[in-house]
């Protein structure tokens, strides 16, 4: 039988000549001899030319040795960074429905710095195929410790031998991705001679067959040899890797669920205009022009109170009404230890020019649903200003020249049946009393905007606001 | 032409959207986490794609994977999020992979709080990661610049192959305000030049940041540093308000150019002849018409909320030693009597 000579290059979906790799040796690879890489490329390689998918293929080239696979596999190539060709291999499978996502990863980068990244992906079922290539230690970065190391295999870092008590044990990927309920097809192989290659092979086609089938996700873990880290020859890496490591790492199928998943399809992105414009009610929202009126002066409103007051939907309102009214308006809420419960408060401006600072250190109004926000803000009022506080927070003494409105915003509210709307009293207050240019047609006209999506309510809530603001002329007088 | 009241975080979903980003990648952090729910919001609506991230590293780098096969992606977060994204921003700027980052500024270091400050300046305008590399940043300082900017981002950093940054900050995030809203959409187009994205077309490109042979390296460095130059020349952009008859300049930008917008008029009103130079561009920093207002003898005054970073490039572009600085930290906005007292200090 005529032998006929095999070389690399010569196989399909490597490249026939690796030019990228440069140097003398064109069908030669980098990868030291009795290296598992080249093994393992060669059967990715014949798997995407037999499936014929191989132009739809995105292959992540990981870090170490096998950073230079775009020498070799004739795809499309991303590098990725040392554990993230999970996550980046999600990016290039979410963008590209139609792309066969390869990822390929060494122990230290895959179970050790990339272990959240994988676990997450295999964890979301991610439409990849990801290739583990565990060879018991790190490999390019110079035979330190792996994950994956056996208990009592000497590396750089453990020269006394792995101790459990110190560096734990042996990490299984493959049993411990089995514990989730989303990735279809879970191999462990070996590629220690030629028997458990061609169980390889198998395998790999299997694995890419579910990316050609849009199925989802599938993990390949390698026994690999890796004779010139782990100091070993041909025979008795081997050995090596048939015994303690198979025995360590049972060569197994834990999982195919490609039978009964469906595929995975996600439909093209929508890039209209108009679907643009309908989702943000464009086609409905009114163009309001903002018009500069140099005889306006500013005013600075400090709205504050307990959270679940209604401090935000009422500034909302004024600023709707502001912004209804052709004026400039911004409105800010302030931050603080108290944002989370206790109290909450939110600068509004409304202006005639274009606004500067949207904060208000000095408030032309402050409108004040509780004690602790009155005496937190009641001291920096403008000279001639305006505070509105809701009765039930008690007496309160203003600084001189302020004026000062209590109204029982609470209780009105309750009276007319909706608890919650005490801020829609203060507001009708602070349209009565708070000189801000707003006229009562532009207060209503907010809650066409701020109830938008329960009309129902606008009604009542302008018959609350009428008795704010009855309220607030009653307390003027006294 | 529709106008609403757009909180900025929202505003730049708005932006992107409009802009061609067919992709978001984030993890939850205050004050940019609106950005994130907004994003899971509106994305899916219109079938593009929308992943909560496991972490900020895998945010990036799901961006990074995205943006490698040609697609517009956004991703957003805040000072200790950006600080773990450094490693993916630095392999985007090495294979010259175009994505847009929006930083929501907060108050550092370390865990430091959720108010607003602008002390991610350096890491976003000086590179950040490491290499020698450079990021195009923009800074908005309102809502609609929040979107204008968002959609000027994708434009620049896919003129340049580049990754952008959108450098705001916790004011700007939550602050609402009236926006305009786009009046065009972009429909984006793949550039199979150099993108991967799993087809014949795209087969043969390669995106990496390792070369192995010094010389190899040393010539995309040196490639590098030639675009960023081209950047320079071609994309600085500032805006100006009462400097030309100035003796005093405020340099302020983002949230804190408004505060000091202010203090001009009142300086002004006070009758002290005070200007406000407003970088818009960040990364490149607008020197030349800095340099031209030192050489008229003006004196400048940085307004910033970080402890002089921008005061720095100030001090590069007018070669003047002596730049003032008014600044606050901690989430604190500077005040209006604090840029006062500097400028009668100097006046």
């Amino acid at each position: 039988m005529a032998v006929k000579e095999r070389v690399i290059g010569g196989h399909p979906g490597l490249y026939a000549e690796f030019l990228r790799k440069g140097g003398i040796a064109p069908t030669a690879t980098h990868y030291c001899a009795g290296c598992g890489h080249g093994i393992l490329h060669k059967l990715i390689g014949e798997a995407i030319v037999d499936l014929g998918i191989q132009d739809r293929c995105v292959f992540l080239s990981p870090v170490g040795c096998a950073v230079f696979a775009y020498y070799y596999l004739d795809c499309g190539n991303i590098q990725a960074a040392h554990g993230r060709a999970s996550a980046v291999a999600t990016g290039v499978s979410r963008a590209e429905d139609n792309a066969i996502v390869i990822s390929y990863q060494g122990d230290g980068d895959l179970a050790s710095i990339g272990l959240n990244e994988t676990v997450q992906a295999a964890n979301r079922g991610e439409k990849m195929t990801v290739f583990f290539i565990n060879n018991i230690v790190y490999g390019m970065t110079g035979g330190q410790m792996a994950p994956t190391t056996l208990i009592g295999e000497v590396t750089a870092t453990t020269p006394s031998g792995r101790d459990p008590a110190e560096q734990g044990y042996p990490i299984h990927m493959c049993e411990l991705l089995d514990t989730l309920d989303a990735p279809i097809f879970i191999e462990r192989f070996s590629l220690s001679d030629i028997d458990h290659i061609r169980k390889a092979r198998r395998a790999v086609h299997k694995a890419m067959e579910i990316q050609r089938d849009k199925k989802g996700y599938a993990f390949v873990e390698v026994l690999s040899p890796c004779p010139t880290i782990l100091r070993m020859d041909a025979k008795t890496v081997e050995e090596f890797i048939n015994q303690p490591m198979e025995k360590e790492f049972p060569v197994k199928r834990f999982r195919d669920r490609s039978a009964e998943s469906k595929p995975i399809i996600r439909p093209d992105s929508n890039f209209s205009k108009e679907s643009l414009d309908n989702i943000f009610g464009c086609t409905t929202s009114e163009c309001i022009e903002i018009i500069d009126d140099h005889n306006f002066k500013a005013k600075g409103v400090k709205i504050a109170g307990f959270g679940g007051q209604g401090v935000l939907s009422m500034v909302l309102a004024l600023a709707q009404a502001a912004f209804g009214s052709g004026r400039y308006v911004s409105y800010y809420p302030d931050y603080g230890p108290e944002q989370r419960g206790g109290t909450s408060n939110c600068s509004v401006i409304i202006s005639g020019e274009a606004i500067g600072s949207p904060v208000v250190d000095q408030p032309d109004v402050l409108v004040a649903f509780n004690k602790p926000s009155l005496e937190k803000f009641g001291p920096s009022i403008k000279k001639g200003g305006i505070i509105i506080y809701d009765s039930q927070a008690g007496h309160y003494k203003a600084p001189e020249g302020v004026i000062v409105i209590s109204i029982p915003a609470a209780k009105i509210a309750t009276d007319m049946g909706v608890q919650q709307a005490a801020n829609t009293a203060m507001f009708g207050a602070l349209m009565e009393t708070g000189n801000l240019g707003l006229s009562r047609e532009a207060y209503s006209n907010a809650f066409k905007v701020t109830f938008a999506k329960k009309p129902q309510l606008i009604p009542l809530n302008l018959a609350i606001l009428d008795a704010g603001a009855e309220a607030a002329r009653k307390s003027l007088v006294n | 032409m529709a106008t609403q009241l757009v909180a900025g975080n929202m505003a730049v979903i708005i932006g992107a959207l409009y802009a061609g980003c067919d992709c978001f990648f984030g993890y939850p952090i205050t004050p940019a986490s609106e950005i994130l729910h907004e994003a899971s919001r509106y994305f899916p609506k219109l079938s593009r794609k929308f992943v909560q991230a496991e972490s900020e590293e895998a945010a990036i780098n799901m961006a990074y994977g995205a943006a490698s096969a040609g697609h517009r992606v956004l991703a957003a977060s805040s000072g200790p999020g950006m600080s773990l994204k450094q490693e993916g921003i630095t392999y985007l700027a090495g294979s010259e992979i175009p994505c847009v980052i929006v930083d929501i500024q907060r108050a550092g270091p370390g865990l430091g709080n959720i108010g607003p400050e602008q002390s991610d300046y350096n890491q976003a305008c000086k590179g950040g990661g490491h290499g020698s590399y450079k990021n195009i940043v923009l800074a908005p300082n309102s809502v609609q610049e929040m979107c204008d900017f968002a959609m000027e981002a994708f434009k620049l950093a896919f003129k340049y192959r580049n990754p952008a940054i959108i450098l705001a900050d916790g004011v700007l995030g939550h602050m609402v305000e009236p926006l305009r809203f786009p009046q065009k959409a972009v429909v984006p187009e793949i550039d199979i030049s150099w993108a991967v994205n799993g087809n014949a077309a795209t087969k043969g490109n390669v995106l990496t940041s390792i070369f192995l042979n010094f010389d190899e390296l040393e010539r995309h460095n040196l490639k590098l540093q030639e675009k960023y130059l081209k950047i320079g020349d071609n994309e600085t952009a500032f805006e100006e308000y009462k400097v030309d008859d100035a003796d005093v300049v405020l340099v302020a930008y983002g949230i804190s150019s408004r505060i000091a917008k202010t203090a001009v008029d009142i300086a002004r009103s006070r009758g002290i002849k005070t200007g406000l130079y407003r970088p818009i561009t960040i990364y490149p920093f607008p020197d030349k018409r800095l340099s031209e207002l030192a050489g008229r003898g003006c004196r400048f005054i940085s307004v910033e909320m970080s402890n002089g970073q921008m005061r720095d490039d100030i001090r590069l572009a007018t070669g003047c030693a002596i730049v003032e600085l008014v600044c606050r930290y901690g989430g604190n906005l500077m005040q209006i009597d604090q840029i006062m007292q500097k400028i009668r200090e100097l006046t």
